[in-house]
């Protein structure tokens, strides 16, 4: 059973689906206008594929199950090349593997949608979830100067969200857009509402290779074998960085109202302090949650200024302590920062950052 | 209303579709849910759990520790998650395969033949409904004949045969808990020791 039989295309968003995270992005890809999804199978996010498999292929639009995951981002760079809505997904050892191909795009300015659901690592690590990819997601992850747009959803509701999203602010900017995900949200199944399907549509894309009938010919590379081209390519480059840190910074807050404490983590991790912020509230404890939502562009003007009324903070990470770098810069170490992490696929439980926040408030043992 | 259930078992016995049928129902019911599986390595010869959340409010964690109500289908389960259901929760085990008994005295336990039970209605694998009527007979967290409407709604057409003997493992789960014990008494099963 079920959320992954839908019945009939329309009027969706009176009606709530169960629906698993992984076939939630996958329906919220071809209702974004998605024309061309290339993947390879790799736990926890198989199930995209699957529905890709499923759905593309009955509306008519592509679908490869590529020969690797080297082989699906860069078919992912010809199908976008192309002004097509192009997508792929994977998992932390597979989103390894595509980084050289990211680079490529960045530089060539071409548009697109990665999502990693991240699993236990280093190496092939196992298929629990993690969030040991940060620094990868956020600071580059491939050669060169280069930054992706990476926004990180906590429910299946906001991942789909930030899926259709994605793909518009991909056009945007003409680069590739990353979610970053783990395999609890690719593995949960939460009722979520959908846009109503739409046909794929292109914006206008003068770049795009699509025959040079009556124009000049467009070239799309990222070879500049000139110092002082590769430079000014760089440059433009940057540019759009600059824009996306100025324009797409996102966060969600809770309860910071008065909060001498405040817990900081993102994705899963975020959703689970929540719990455990909300606990700590009823008991009296003044502790407030931010949830940084685009972990590139990372939200530092907002942090800095809640570390002026913070007494301290708490970052929680499924990692050692990758997002925690970031926190560290936006405040300046100013206030005191603790850090509660869990590696290796292991999940923290509420229970856990609880104790944590009690130990701060000297409420704890 | 905030429970949170967990239902275990071995991979095969139908942990994961006992836990959808609440997850959809509590949807449909108009409650927040989550419904997470365990996934990997675990699911072929161990056991396979997931966890079901269903809420008034909206769900943060998704992930917990003490379950206020706790299905177990075999001894692993049972051993595993008997020690963790939380103080003046439920648990329901199913004591054609489980042969300990709960030795607890803070939380309310059922014993449901289950297996025993299924089989007489003409399949075992139906013993996970009769369990989930067993809990529901006890804690009626949501409607017997809400889970009955899922099953119209949401089994796919492939699988609609299934849905009368379904009610009926449900229904003879309900039965079975409300005959040994009478609605609304305080849990106490003759069988149970200590």
């Amino acid at each position: 059973m079920v959320g992954t039989r839908l019945s009939g295309w329309k009027g969706y968003r009176t009606m709530k689906i169960l629906m698993k995270g992984n076939e939630a992005i996958a329906e919220a890809a071809i209702r974004a206008g998605c024309e061309a999804y290339f993947g390879y199978p790799i736990t926890p996010q198989t199930e995209v594929l699957e529905y890709m498999a499923r759905r593309m292929t009955e509306l008519g639009r592509a679908f490869v199950q590529a020969e690797s995951e080297v082989g699906a981002i860069n078919m992912v760079y010809g199908a976008a090349c192309t002004g097509a809505r192009a997508m792929t997904t994977t998992s932390s050892p597979g989103y390894s593997l595509m980084q050289e191909g990211i680079s490529y795009m960045a530089m060539s300015f071409v548009p697109c949608v990665i999502v990693n659901i991240m699993r236990g690592g280093p190496g092939l690590g196992n298929i629990q979830p993690s969030q040991g990819d940060y620094f990868q997601m956020t600071k580059g992850g491939g050669h060169g100067d280069y930054h992706l747009l990476s926004l990180a959803p906590s429910t299946v509701q906001e991942t789909v969200d930030l899926i259709i999203e994605a793909f518009d602010l991909a056009d945007k900017y003409r680069q590739p857009v990353t979610v970053i995900a783990d395999g609890l949200i690719g593995q949960i199944m939460e009722p979520v509402e959908f846009p109503d399907l739409k046909e794929p549509q292109r914006p206008e894309r003068p770049w795009a290779l699509t025959g040079a009938k009556g124009r000049k010919k467009n070239v799309i590379t990222s070879l500049f074998l000139d110092a002082h081209e590769l430079e000014r390519e760089n440059l433009k480059l940057q540019a759009i960085i600059a824009q996306i840190k100025a324009n797409e910074v996102r966060y969600a807050e809770y309860w910071l109202d008065g909060a001498e404490i405040v817990v900081i983590a993102y994705g899963t991790a975020g959703r689970i302090a929540q719990t455990a912020v909300k606990r700590a509230r009823e008991q009296g404890i003044a502790v407030g949650l931010f949830r940084p939502i685009s972990v590139f562009p990372f939200p530092y003007d907002r942090l800095r200024e809640i570390a002026e009324t913070a007494q301290q903070l708490l970052v929680v990470e499924m990692s050692a302590g990758q997002m925690l770098e970031d926190v560290r810069l936006a405040t300046c170490n100013r206030v005191p920062i603790s850090f509660y992490g869990r590696m290796g696929g292991v999940v923290p439980l509420p229970e856990e950052i609880l104790d944590k926040i009690k130990g701060l408030a000297g409420t704890g043992s | 209303m905030h429970e949170e259930v967990i239902i275990s078992g071995f991979g095969g016995q139908g942990a994961l579709f006992a836990g959808q049928l609440l997850a959809y129902t509590g949807m449909d019911e108009g409650w927040h849910v989550t419904w997470i599986p365990s996934y990997g390595p675990e699911m072929r010869g161990g056991t396979a759990h997931c966890v079901v959340i269903i809420s008034d409010d909206d769900i943060g964690s998704p992930v917990i520790r003490n379950p206020t109500i706790c299905i177990v289908m075999n001894p692993p389960s049972m051993e595993k998650y008997e020690p963790l259901v939380k103080p003046g929760g439920l648990l329901v085990v199913n004591s054609t395969l489980v042969r300990t008994r709960s030795e607890r005295g803070d939380i309310e336990v059922v014993y449901v033949p289950a297996n025993d039970l299924a089989a007489e209605l003409g399949n075992v694998r139906m013993a996970n409904v009769v369990l989930l009527g067993a809990m529901l007979g006890r804690r009626e967290i949501l409607p017997i004949e809400g889970i009955k409407r899922t099953l119209e709604r949401h089994l796919p057409a492939e699988r609609r045969r299934f849905i009368e003997p379904n009610k009926r493992a449900l229904d003879r789960g309900v039965e079975y808990v409300r005959k040994q014990i009478g609605v609304g008494e305080p849990a106490r099963l003759e069988e149970q020791v200590g």
